[in-house]
């Protein structure tokens, strides 16, 4: 038997995922955080694979939460059919009665055990029930408080071994959760759990954005009474002003290299785009009229920006060289059109359609020229892709609350997930954590 | 004084621009007539503020200038006993409006509010040393970051108002809240004009 097990050190050699640790155990000593408090998954993938996840041995309570994790990403997916294992729960190959899983595609088993050293171990297997054969053998380790973090790595080598896509259970998303006049700017998982807040004020916070590296967020707050951008550290929780010119300062994005961000200012008059190093100096002007241009978005090539701006009349995606120059409309249908947001291949993006008073996440594709609609409507905003491009996030309303969705990239799976407490607004998908 | 008519005439000008449309590419072309307006006003002003205004204010006023002549009373004192208060504590002044309304995706001003702006240039003009703020506000529909542009652009169009009034610029900081700060929060009509707004600050003396 082709049985791999690789340890949790061989991964840690690996510094981004290093770092992610790192992070991940430093803001859960920033501030107490609020959970999400459900999550609803509706639609389904057009071929789901029948998966069983049968309960993790070893740890009762650790294997119960393990398990449970696995299980949910996988669902909420929309890829999988997950098939319950009515009581059968072979902890080994070996254990395995094939005939007792008729239309189970692939089975997954595994163990998690709590180490001597304060790490909890999650060993995985899994199988392919067809063939019988094992497809993979593997360990992750991390301390104990990062479970969650274990659990969701665990889903994402099944889901890229079933799939071949890299999975995204283990990225993380930013948001801004807003009650009354308390903001607070949430990190958490892309389920909506494991939330630290890296910032909490008494002033209004937006335009998170995530760096490439995911080590920084820029975002922009009201606090000295006119919005400025800053860039802070989530390692250090440490930031620094990138622009406080008079007027507004908004919409920071990150050049795909990390070292420049796009963002907009108004100290030469309207809202014009402008670049800028990541540590705030060498200004440089992109755009030059007397029109609204913001929100810019950097291709993944780094060469193009997407923008929103109002010189035709109305709010429209136009797309110009990183240099400036003359600018390209993009959007014409429906009334306005807005948030423009590249997925990670740089062949489409994703955005805000407003037509009739409802706001749409729709989605534009390069080649074909043609808008997509995503949603079927409603106070939708801030589209994101995630980082495999598989599916979008976005902010919606329900229950007359400000939520977090998700919708399969072809449309066919959406997720809300409700917070506990306040209205969820600017959700931002964040980068691979590795390569 | 001269001057100041002069400005307060402009204003009327420049704000009866209550429109309920939103700009059109048609507008935005017209530059010439823009300029031609701008003329009028006194030259080192004309080139102030001519490059700001938007276009199609500027035409709009000319076919529709403002009926109403609020300028008169603004140069008569409030009462008797005004020389002595400081007219922004009477509640009976047109001082005592802090609000400006706006239309949907527009900074045009809609025409009840223009003589309130006239009444804080004024006053600006004559209490060189107050200062004020404008805190330009929207409505939740378009994003975030494009509001707070759009707030900003309401903003700094009430602070053209006011110089053009007579107010320095230097009494007169112009920033924007975006959506951020609704006065009310319903998703209806009603609750958007409101929000639609910039407010006018007075800084402590």
């Amino acid at each position: 038997m082709a049985s791999i097990i690789f340890s949790i050190n061989n991964l840690i050699h690996c510094p981004l995922v290093g770092r992610s640790w790192a992070l991940l155990i430093l803001l859960s000593t920033a501030f107490p955080a609020q959970a999400i408090l459900t999550i609803e998954i509706i639609g389904s993938g057009e071929n789901q694979i029948p998966i069983a996840v049968v309960p993790f041995a070893g740890d009762a309570v650790l294997a119960k939460d393990v398990s449970k994790v696995v299980a949910t990403d996988l669902q909420r997916s929309g890829l999988f059919q997950l098939i319950d294992p009515a009581g059968k729960a072979p902890k080994e190959p070996k254990d395995i009665v094939y005939a007792d899983w008729p239309g189970v595609d692939n089975l997954v088993i595994g163990s998690v055990q709590a180490l001597s050293n304060g790490r909890v171990e999650v060993k995985v297997r899994l199988l392919d029930m067809n063939k019988k054969s094992e497809l993979l053998a593997q360990a992750v380790s991390a301390r104990k408080d990062q479970l969650r973090a274990i659990s969701h790595r665990v889903a994402d080598l099944i889901y890229e071994k079933l799939t071949g896509d890299a999975g995204v259970f283990g990225t993380r998303i930013a948001y801004i959760n807003r009650q009354g006049k308390a903001n607070r700017l949430v990190v958490a998982d892309s389920d909506g759990f494991g939330e630290q807040a890296v910032l909490a004020i008494n002033q209004p916070i937006l335009s998170p954005a995530w760096s490439p590296d995911g080590s920084h967020l820029a975002y922009v707050t009201l606090e000295t009474g006119h919005a400025v951008v800053y860039a802070q550290s989530l390692y250090t929780n440490q930031r620094i002003v990138l622009a406080n010119f008079s007027g507004s300062n908004s919409a920071p994005a990150w050049s795909p290299d990390g070292k420049h961000l796009a963002l907009v200012l108004t100290r030469d008059g309207s809202s014009q785009i402008y670049l800028v190093r990541s540590n705030g100096s060498e200004l440089r002007r992109l755009t030059f009229g007397g029109s609204i241009d913001t929100e810019p978005n950097f291709s993944p090539d780094g060469q193009h920006l997407l923008f929103t701006s109002d010189r035709g009349g109305s709010a429209q995606v136009y797309r110009m060289s990183v240099n400036g120059g003359p600018a390209q409309r993009l959007t014409f249908e429906g009334g306005s059109n807005f948030s423009p947001r590249y997925s990670p291949d740089g062949k489409s993006f994703v955005f805000s359609h407003q037509s009739g008073g409802r706001f749409y996440v729709a989605v534009h594709d390069f080649e074909s020229k043609q808008m997509q609609l995503l949603t079927e409507g409603g106070w939708e905003k801030k589209p994101s892709f995630s980082p495999n491009g598989k599916l979008v996030l976005y902010s919606s309303e329900a229950k007359l609350r400000g939520i977090l969705a998700t919708v399969s990239s072809d449309g066919r799976v959406k997720q809300r997930m409700f917070p506990q407490s306040g209205d969820i607004r600017e959700p931002i998908w964040g980068p691979f954590l590795r390569k | 004084m001269k001057k100041i008519v002069t400005g307060v005439f402009l204003l009327n000008l420049l704000a009866a621009c209550a429109s309920d449309e939103l700009p059109t590419e048609e507008a935005t072309a017209a530059v010439a007539e823009d300029t031609a307006v701008m003329e009028v006003a006194p030259p080192q002003r004309a080139t102030e503020i001519a490059p700001q205004i938007a276009p199609e204010r500027a035409i709009e006023s000319i076919i529709e200038p403002a009926a109403e002549p609020a300028t008169a009373e603004l140069f008569e004192p409030i009462s008797p006993n005004a020389a002595m208060v400081d007219p922004l504590d009477d509640p009976n002044s047109m001082l005592a409006k802090r609000s400006v309304f706006h239309s949907f995706n527009s900074d045009a001003v809609q025409s009840e509010s223009t003589a309130i702006v006239q009444a804080h240039a004024k006053y600006l003009a004559d209490n060189p040393e107050r200062k004020v703020r404008l805190e330009g506000n929207t409505d939740e529909r378009g994003s975030s970051e494009y509001n707070l542009a759009l707030g900003q652009r309401r903003a700094n169009g009430i602070k053209k108002m006011l110089i053009l009034g007579g107010a320095d610029a230097n009494q007169v900081e112009a920033v924007s809240f975006g959506e951020e700060k609704p006065k009310a929060t319903a998703h209806n009509e009603s609750a958007w004009s409101q929000n639609r707004r910039t407010d006018i600050v007075y800084r402590a003396k």
